[in-house]
């Protein structure tokens, strides 16, 4: 991704910052440094570091008693169990066929490839609440697959944690199969080749030579799939019955919260929420680090 | 065994599944995006067009409906350019400078991303609502941040932050400072290398994120929904608009109105991938065998 200057000039501000800002300082030709970076730290201090602050001191205004007390009632227990294990479960459906999908779109060649290809983002581009709705309707008793899975299994779908988990498997979908992708086209032939002329199965040599390759990969677009699922709100409200206790996932209970004027409550769930979402964001740098590292060897 | 086997025309089939594996996955893939994706996708279309063309083309005739779809615009007009001008400012210092701190500004420019809608949409209630820290100041002044127009475009930039400075930043990077270099050392102006030189070389990309930012704006919900307060015909979206319609039963008018947004994610996608091919035609004619 960067380039080697780049490289040797962090690894020099490594040893001595100091003087290599001074160095580069005196050295830099291009104009505008000030300007933009300037404008960049304002634009982002006023829209997202200032508002985000002010949420954790406004929490920190609560009490630390009050904090546990709104975050740790069973309403709000269950919603958290109903996020993150059904996140969880979407997360892990996702890796599964993302592997498929990666495998098929960069390995094979088919008629109808490129629709598939861009198919993939989708999800992505489409506004969460049409498809909320759509979903609703497609699982819902009379939709078309909702309808012949009631008929057939008895199973509902719609209004229940099985449409959470449809509707956060169709918006975490992209996420493995877009860091899985880079990675599969630039695994060189050769490795296989090599693993098969040594009398490696075609099966030993998946698990043992490409899925060591994949594994960061995988890993780091189940996180990144999993992070979208938990806060995901206009696809899942449709389709989840928003039962509390049973499919009340935490983004609503922020909104019912705040409809029902409890501010307090409101911003104790959302500092908790925001807490997970940084470490997941810190989680998610490590691991692409750790992606992009096995990919330069 | 395997060294005097003849080469079959491909010669890659130690590297390859046997055909029915293949044929399988294929299947699998398919299968699993279509029911996913296709279904979901085709479902909006055929419901709103389920009581033929003149209920579906009815549905926007309505006064509510047609307000919906001018604060759209109106929202993302002001917040799309916003957002550009932002990420074309953090992508030059970014790809084009070395600073300490450089790799913790990148992780707080996506910092919106993993940031749940509804709570980037809370954080703006807490600072601008009666309850917030500017509540009994803007009250005094009669100034209505929430529930009202300025709280909708403020929650949509949030959200559509890291759009363009994401898709710019590693195609400014890619592209190195040499040309611009060379730009100022024959004397030209820093707006002109700009203008004429980076610009030129990224444009894809920048149009590919003005895109996709603006479909993100127009179809944002969660963090409009928790600033809006729904007042019909003044703070509803067009995804706002549509969960009335749906909570009301107006499934066919829901659809109509939703299917505005799905055809803007197909040409979000079209978009997207004419970009790409452009963008692989450009790098295979620079030089061959780069990686995006």
């Amino acid at each position: 991704m960067q380039e080697p200057a780049i490289t040797v000039a962090k690894q020099a501000r490594a040893i001595n910052p100091i003087a290599s800002l001074q160095l580069w300082w005196k050295r830099r030709i291009l104009p505008g440094f000030g300007l933009t970076l300037g404008f960049t730290l304002v634009y982002l201090s006023l829209i997202v570091l200032i508002p985000l602050s002010a949420t954790f001191l406004k929490a920190s205004g609560l009490g630390w008693e009050a904090f546990f007390r709104a975050v740790s009632s069973p309403r709000v227990i269950a919603s958290y169990q109903v996020s993150f294990g059904i996140s969880l479960l979407a997360a892990a459906i996702n890796a599964l066929f993302g592997i498929v999908v990666a495998w098929v779109l960069v390995r094979y060649r088919f008629p109808g490839k490129r629709i598939l290809d861009a198919m993939v983002d989708l999800p992505f581009a489409l506004p969460t609440a049409v498809a909320g709705i759509s979903l609703a309707t497609i699982y819902g008793p009379n939709g078309w697959f909702g309808q012949p899975i009631l008929a057939l299994t008895g199973i509902k779908i719609a209004y229940t944690q099985l449409g959470i988990l449809v509707a956060l498997v169709f918006v975490g979908l992209p996420f493995v199969v877009r860091t899985l992708q880079p990675v599969l086209e630039d695994l060189d032939l050769e490795f296989e080749e090599a693993a098969a002329s040594l009398g490696a199965s075609r099966q030993q040599t998946i698990i043992r030579v490409v899925g060591p390759e994949l594994f960061p990969a995988l890993v780091t677009g189940f996180a990144l799939s999993f992070a979208r699922a938990v806060g995901e709100y206009g696809s899942v409200v449709f389709i989840a019955g928003n039962m509390p206790m049973k499919t009340e996932i935490i983004p609503l209970l922020i909104i019912t919260k705040l409809e029902q004027y409890d501010y307090r409550g409101a911003t104790a769930i959302a500092v908790v929420m925001l807490i997970i979402s940084f470490l997941l964001l810190l989680a998610i740098n490590a691991l692409q680090r750790w992606s992009n590292a096995g990919r330069i060897r | 065994m395997i060294a005097e086997r003849p080469r079959p025309p491909k010669g890659r089939s130690a590297v390859r599944e046997p055909i029915a594996v293949r044929i399988a996955l294929i299947t699998v893939a398919i299968g699993f995006l279509g029911i996913f994706v296709l279904v979901p996708l085709l479902a909006v279309f055929c419901e709103a067009l389920k009581k033929g063309l003149g209920v579906y083309f009815a549905s926007f005739n309505d006064l509510a409906a047609i307000a919906a779809i001018e604060l759209t615009l109106l929202v993302a007009a002001i917040a799309v350019p916003l957002n550009l001008v932002f990420g074309v400012a953090a992508a030059w210092a970014i790809a084009k400078f070395d600073f300490p701190g450089k790799s913790l500004l990148v992780t707080l420019i996506d910092l919106p991303f993993a940031v749940s809608p509804v709570v980037a949409g809370l954080i703006y209630v807490l600072i601008f609502g009666a309850q917030g820290w500017l509540g009994p100041f803007l009250q005094e002044h009669d100034i209505k941040i929430i529930f009202a127009v300025p709280g909708i475009v403020l929650a949509t930039i949030f959200v559509t932050f890291p759009f363009v400075a994401r898709e710019l930043t590693p195609l400014m990077q890619a592209q190195g400072s040499e040309e611009e270099q060379v730009a100022l050392s024959l004397g030209a102006s820093g707006w002109q290398t700009f203008l004429r030189v980076t610009l030129p070389n990224v444009r894809w990309g920048l149009i590919y994120g003005v895109i996709l930012c603006n479909a993100r704006a127009m179809g944002e919900f969660g963090a409009v929904s928790v600033v809006s307060g729904h007042i019909r015909g003044l703070t509803n979206t067009i995804p706002l608009h549509v969960e009335i319609l749906y909570n009301e039963y107006n499934f066919v008018a829901a659809f109509a109105v939703a299917s505005l947004l799905a055809v803007l994610a197909l040409i979000t996608l079209l978009i997207k991938t004419l970009v790409e091919w452009q963008a692989s035609a450009q790098s295979a004619f620079r030089e061959p065998q780069t990686n995006p």
